[in-house]
């Protein structure tokens, strides 16, 4: 029968065009001896290439920070630094000349040395004007790195720098084998940590194998995957479906309850670095008035908008420090909800009459909830607002490169940046001599005078009502109950697998 | 005119139209807001630091250039290399291909099984009880999104059941069960949905085809109702079903984009959204052309199809 016939041909037609769009995969490398031990972590927000220092985005550092590259030192779960690369530091008493001493045993992947060559290459890259705006900001204090001896670096300074020892426990401070070329770090790492890079596949895998040369302790886990999901409700089925070890991070805290109420599973709540921020433009006329800015954030029910957008899990702050930092006080009670008194201020400032904004969210999962939530609170003050919402590539266009926008919503989740309300060219068009004279100062000053500065400049920003600070992000967390050793608080940009352990 | 003519005009529209396609995907990607050179620089970047960056991204030739230069590779099979990896777009769609082409080939497959017996069902049973049951269920199908149908089967079999995994893909070099295993929820999800489409044509056909003069002569010579449906009535069905395969297998590729989230699984859908906003220009233009040109290519098929199953546009070009 024809019919018969054309319906078989178009079968095996289907079936060979199936067939020929396969090619055989290259197998894992599989070792004799027992089954690998592997990680499964799910997670969002992938890295957009493997180079930290040319390409942004918290994806790269969250894999690739201590797992695979290291640096001189490291922060500590308490924010301390400690030893990484080098065993011993020195900082001269003008406070401009540190001195590293590099661990005798630092190799890198391929077994050579992590010397002072090695970290001068690095480093020298960022000086000469390579990299994203963050890594050349982190460095700028930086103006020369020197191998004094093969195992000792000196970095001298432009002015005393406080930051300058934490950046170095950042992305800009890692320390890349100089044998690899720069131009193959982003598809291929080259870094002294305990993992390497295996599998890449954009869209769902980041795969770290163990680095067998590894000259530190050793990590419990030959194979960490790192699973991304579009979709944070996928994720969190995987997990439930027994797919996953670690939600690194969860995002619909509305899932929580499945989680806590389920033995197989284990929930760590922390605090972030990140704060949701309700952005002011400073170029616009009446957000330029500081009692049209304090009238709008005495408008705001915070915890109104943490319920709206984040089912209720989440700090109130009031500055742009989280309280893992040493300079956190609590200045959430700056301005609290009163809106008789944003009426008041308003009248005084001249706009009895009303206001009219523009805000310009991205599509990341907190930010449209909050907009709706604040659209309505403004409105009770008399203060209209226009939503858009953008995509965040188109985001990232319109807000930070055009700075075309009145108010908007971020979370900012780099660590300490509180100091970015004093940068040249803020997006924000902030400027106030008396906050970047404290940020300089506390920059500049002693270990104390560091700490007490910064809280000051932390306050005076409150005051200013530079923003409005919404709420810090939380930590969450969910493990398999036999899973420890995850770092609760976020201390840095890396989710750090080396100190992880399974009891199976 | 003859088959072989008819087929070369349709040929010659086919043709036309990938390259029609091509052009409206380069403009239409040129022109999507948000610049690769922000997402690559972040939130800190000077404008300097953008303009050499696209500059070296070859980001600011003429469009036309760039467009000829890029079909001209798309011909000889280079799409480009990803602006952000920096691996060929070939490559890159070609090991995801695979993964979606599973997913719709497979799930056209299972539609068609399903569709066929509950729309005969259904149609030769229309005045009773349950084959009235049977079409009205196809009709709640027909209102289900795929997406959804999937998450309660996520539910239901991953996270409350646990037999199956909740998501991801395996290659079947690697465990044959297992990439069963990861196949059976996804494509079940698309092929429930499309079955019931289908199902409601089937249905409809076999209708018409028990009103016809010839399936009473047919029963009047002694063949029983099915016997004479599958003997007399099939070719019938096929042609109108014809038409309707090729729309819902367009329709199942946008519908597999969608189930790749959803599962978790790495396709071409999959792909496509995260170089849109890595804003990967390459890739996306890549990915979108290879979607367009695989449904015209069906439609195509199914045109050139129709000379061979229909015999009344066999019997004109005599």
């Amino acid at each position: 029968m024809r019919v018969r016939r054309t319906l078989s041909v178009i079968v095996v037609l289907l079936t060979a065009v199936l067939l020929a769009a396969c090619s055989r995969p290259t197998p894992l490398p599989t070792g004799d001896g027992p089954d690998p031990r592997v990680l499964e972590i799910g997670a969002t927000g992938e890295p957009v290439g493997m180079d930290m220092i040319t390409v942004d985005g918290a994806g790269i550092p969250f894999v690739l920070l201590y797992n695979v590259y290291e640096t001189l030192v490291k922060l500590d779960p308490d924010k301390n630094v400690q030893p990484l690369l080098a065993s011993d530091w020195e900082i001269s008493a003008d406070r401009l000349t540190y001195t590293f001493t590099i661990d005798r045993a630092a190799r890198f992947a391929d077994g050579t040395p992590v010397d002072a060559e090695a970290v001068v290459h690095s480093f020298q890259r960022i000086i000469d004007g390579e990299g994203t705006g963050q890594i050349l900001a982190d460095f700028a204090p930086l103006t020369e790195a020197r191998a004094t001896g093969e195992r000792t670096v000196e970095l001298e300074l432009a002015t005393p720098s406080n930051y300058f020892l934490l950046a170095l426990t950042t992305p800009a401070g890692s320390v890349a084998n100089p044998e690899a070329s720069i131009a193959s770090l982003n598809t291929t790492p080259a870094g002294s940590g305990p993992y390497v890079l295996g599998d890449w596949e954009p869209g769902s895998l980041v795969q770290l194998t163990r680095n067998t040369e590894y000259w530190g302790t050793p990590s419990h886990f030959d194979v960490v995957n790192f699973r991304y999901y579009a979709d944070p409700n996928a994720m969190n089925t995987a997990m439930l479906s027994g797919q996953l070890d670690i939600v690194s991070n969860l995002t619909v805290p509305t899932a929580l309850g499945q989680f806590e109420s389920d033995e197989r599973f284990e929930v760590l709540q922390g605090y972030s670095d990140g704060e949701v921020v309700l952005t002011y433009n400073h170029a616009n006329e009446a957000l330029a008035n500081q009692q049209v800015r304090q009238a709008l954030n005495l408008a705001v029910d915070r915890q109104a908008i943490v319920d709206a957008a984040w089912g209720g899990q989440g700090e109130l702050i009031g500055s742009m420090v989280p309280p893992t930092d040493a300079w956190y006080e609590d200045l959430s009670d700056v301005y609290p909800h009163d809106p008789e008194r944003a009426r008041e201020l308003l009248a005084e400032a001249g706009y009895e009459s009303g206001l009219t904004f523009r805000l310009r969210v991205p599509t990341l999962p907190y930010a449209p909830p909050a907009a709706r939530s604040i659209q309505s609170q403004l409105r009770a003050v008399g203060v209209e607002t226009v939503i858009e919402e953008l995509e965040f590539g188109v985001w990232l266009e319109q807000i930070f490169a055009f700075q075309d926008y009145d108010m908007t919503i971020v979370a900012h989740v780099e660590p300490r940046d509180l100091k970015m309300y004093a940068m040249d060219g803020n997006y924000m068009n902030y400027e106030n001599p008396e906050f970047t004279a404290l940020i300089e100062a506390a920059d500049r000053g002693n270990d104390d005078e560091f700490v007490q500065l910064q809280s000051e400049a932390a306050r005076v920003l409150a005051e200013d009502a530079a923003a409005n600070w919404l709420f810090l992000l939380p930590n969450i967390i969910i493990t398999t109950a036999d899973i420890s050793g995850v770092q609760v608080d976020q201390t840095s940009l890396s989710f750090d697998v080396t100190t992880i352990a399974s009891s199976e | 005119m003859s088959r072989g003519k008819r087929v070369l005009i349709r040929l010659a529209w086919f043709v036309a139209s990938l390259l029609l396609a091509s052009l409206l995907i380069f403009a239409a990607t040129n022109l999507l807001p948000g610049d690769i050179a922000n997402v690559l620089l972040g939130t800190n970047a000077s404008a300097e630091q953008v303009e050499a960056l696209r500059e070296q991204l070859g980001l600011n030739r003429p469009f036309p250039v760039r467009y000829v230069e890029w079909l001209s590779g798309v011909v000889v099979g280079d799409f480009g290399t990803s602006m952000v990896g920096g691996q060929p777009v070939s490559s890159i769609i070609f090991s995801r291909l695979e993964i979606s082409a599973w997913l719709v080939g497979l799930a056209t497959i299972g539609s068609l099984v399903i569709a066929l017996p509950v729309g005969t069902y259904a149609a030769m049973r229309r005045r009773h009880v349950d084959g009235v049951a049977v079409s009205a269920a196809s009709q709640v199908g027909l209102a289900v999104p795929s997406f959804w149908a999937g998450i309660w089967l996520v539910v239901l079999f991953a996270v409350t059941l646990r037999w199956l995994p909740a998501g991801g893909y395996v290659s079947y070099w690697d465990s044959f069960t297992d990439w069963v295993r990861h196949l059976i929820l996804p494509v079940a999800a698309l092929s429930i949905v499309q079955a019931s489409v289908i199902s409601r044509y089937v249905r409809s056909a076999v209708i018409d085809v028990l009103h016809t003069d010839y399936f009473r002569t047919a029963r009047a010579i002694g063949w029983t109702r099915s016997g004479a449906i599958w003997r007399h009535g099939m070719r019938n069905i096929s042609i109108s079903l014809l038409t309707v395969i090729g729309l819902q297998i367009t329709t199942l590729l946008v519908g597999a984009i969608i189930i790749e989230q959803v599962f978790a699984i790495p396709g071409l859908g999959s792909r496509l959204l995260l170089a849109v906003t890595q804003r990967d220009l390459a890739i996306v233009q890549g990915i979108v052309l290879v979607l367009v040109w695989a449904v015209l290519l069906i439609n195509f098929l199914v045109d050139v199809a129709y000379q061979f199953v229909d015999p009344r546009l066999r019997q004109e070009a005599t």
